[in-house]
């Protein structure tokens, strides 16, 4: 074996980025519908925040009219923090984020394909949600409407976002508290004008500009989060 | 010698204000198996996962054929196959499922093959059992599986034998050996006696005594 000299037989064909891509998805969708309890968890969680205000605070018409957009919102971005620990947690356990991070592809598409099947397992199920929660809390059909787009512009922010905090707090114990403090500060712009847009619509006021601002934070997340949640995934795999 | 394929040139890592080595030379050169050991604690780990790039709180450079490998990552990364202490085995998905995501970011291989090297491995029959069912040898026979259909010239393993019976031990050292006469070479970190001919070690210090092995 020695006595040979093999030339190193290099392989240089790649896998494009996009079916690269595809994979990761496929895989997160399929390894989270067999965990259906950390599925139905944020939702849960989500419906049941949304019925514990009117038995918590006020059953009127009035005040859940005036807040429903307020209550439906702040329970959709605490229901997107609590699935954030599980966005890297388990691939970095099970060594499948080491793979991710050695593989040929650029890691920021990787991550943005990663955040992607993390929103269609949670944003998107919210959204879904939501129209039936607005019924409840006696939201006008138009404010419903305006409410879903922006939860569908907004919950993919969210999840960017938190990519970011989720990547950073991967090697820590307490990583879960820090989390929320990193990325709360971060979710309130989306917050506000979320709400905003939506009490707007119910004051008659055209919402475009508002539909307009939200959209431009989600393709600011889009093209910025990636980057840096790859780069503390990185720093976390070096560090652990 | 012909050319080496991955070179470590004064490789100085030091870890919780513990020197883990210093002033480290060494080249893997296609066509050979290359040992690491050293005690629990000595570094095994942390140099591979240095040179996969994975880790880089170290001095010193790592050339991929007598370059940088920051500047050429995709090629490099292209070319190696790191199998970790923790294999990357989705605990939820079957053997197949799993062969298939890792296998499918690198190029495509078809199912038959995949089977074929689940076959090998001695997996027959649990194509379709998800990985939290199997046993710890059997998962690690899973990660292994991607060795039987790899065309990565350069694989960094650690600790491939752990949990492997005497026949997966067996299997695995023909396997390294077939890799090293195709023109690859392996980089091993292993407790267990092995001693292949033709292969070439790298010894890490002992650590300090009185010091806890981390």
């Amino acid at each position: 074996m020695t006595a040979r000299q093999p030339g190193v037989a290099l392989v240089t064909a790649q896998v494009g980025t996009a079916s690269a891509m595809w994979t990761v998805v496929r895989r997160d969708l399929k390894s989270s519908f067999r965990q259906r309890q950390d599925l139905l968890n944020p939702l849960l969680f989500f419906f049941m925040v949304v019925t514990l205000f009117p038995l918590g605070v006020s059953p009127e018409v009035s005040f859940l009219q005036r807040s429903g957009s307020g209550i439906l919102w702040v329970a959709a971005l605490l229901a997107t923090l609590l699935s954030l620990d599980h966005l890297f947690r388990h691939d970095f356990d099970d060594g499948t984020l080491e793979q991710m991070v050695l593989q040929p592809q650029p890691l920021f598409l990787l991550v943005l394909a990663k955040t992607l099947a993390h929103w269609l397992v949670t944003g998107l199920p919210l959204i879904l949600l939501a129209p039936v929660l607005g019924i409840m809390l006696h939201l006008e059909g138009n404010s419903i409407a305006v409410l879903c787009l922006t939860l569908l512009i907004g919950t993919p922010v969210l999840s960017l976002i938190g990519a970011i905090g989720a990547a950073l707090t991967l090697g820590l114990r307490a990583g879960g508290v820090l989390l929320s403090l990193l990325i709360i500060p971060l979710y309130i712009p989306v917050l506000i004008f979320g709400t905003g847009t939506v009490a707007a619509a119910a004051d008659g006021t055209p919402v475009g500009g508002y539909l307009a601002l939200m959209a431009a934070f989600l393709v600011l997340a889009i093209t910025l989060a990636p980057f840096a949640a790859a780069a503390a995934l990185r720093i976390s795999l070096s560090n652990s | 010698m012909s050319s080496p394929m991955l070179q470590a040139v004064d490789l100085q890592c030091e870890r919780d204000d513990r020197i883990l080595f210093r002033g480290l030379d060494f080249s893997i050169v296609p066509g050979t198996v290359t040992r690491v050991e050293g005690p629990n604690g000595a570094g095994k780990t942390t140099l591979l996962r240095i040179l996969a790039g994975l880790n880089d709180h170290f001095s010193g450079e790592l050339l991929w054929l007598g370059e940088r490998w920051q500047s050429q990552r995709e090629a490099f990364l292209r070319n190696l196959l790191y199998l970790g202490h923790r294999p990357g085995i989705k605990p939820l998905l079957t053997p197949l499922e799993n062969l298939r995501a890792l296998t499918a970011v690198r190029r495509p291989v078809s199912d038959q093959a995949m089977k074929q090297a689940l076959d090998g491995t001695g997996l027959q029959g649990y194509y379709d059992v998800p990985c939290r069912n199997l046993s710890a040898g059997q998962q690690r026979r899973v990660a292994l599986a991607r060795l039987l259909i790899a065309d990565e010239p350069l694989w960094l393993l650690d600790e491939p034998f752990t949990a492997l019976d005497r026949h997966g031990v067996a299997g695995l050292e023909q396997l390294l050996l077939d890799h090293a006469a195709s023109g690859g070479a392996a980089v091993v970190t292993t407790h267990h006696e092995l001693d292949l001919p033709g292969m070439a070690r790298i010894t890490l210090g002992a650590s300090p005594a009185g010091e806890a092995p981390s």
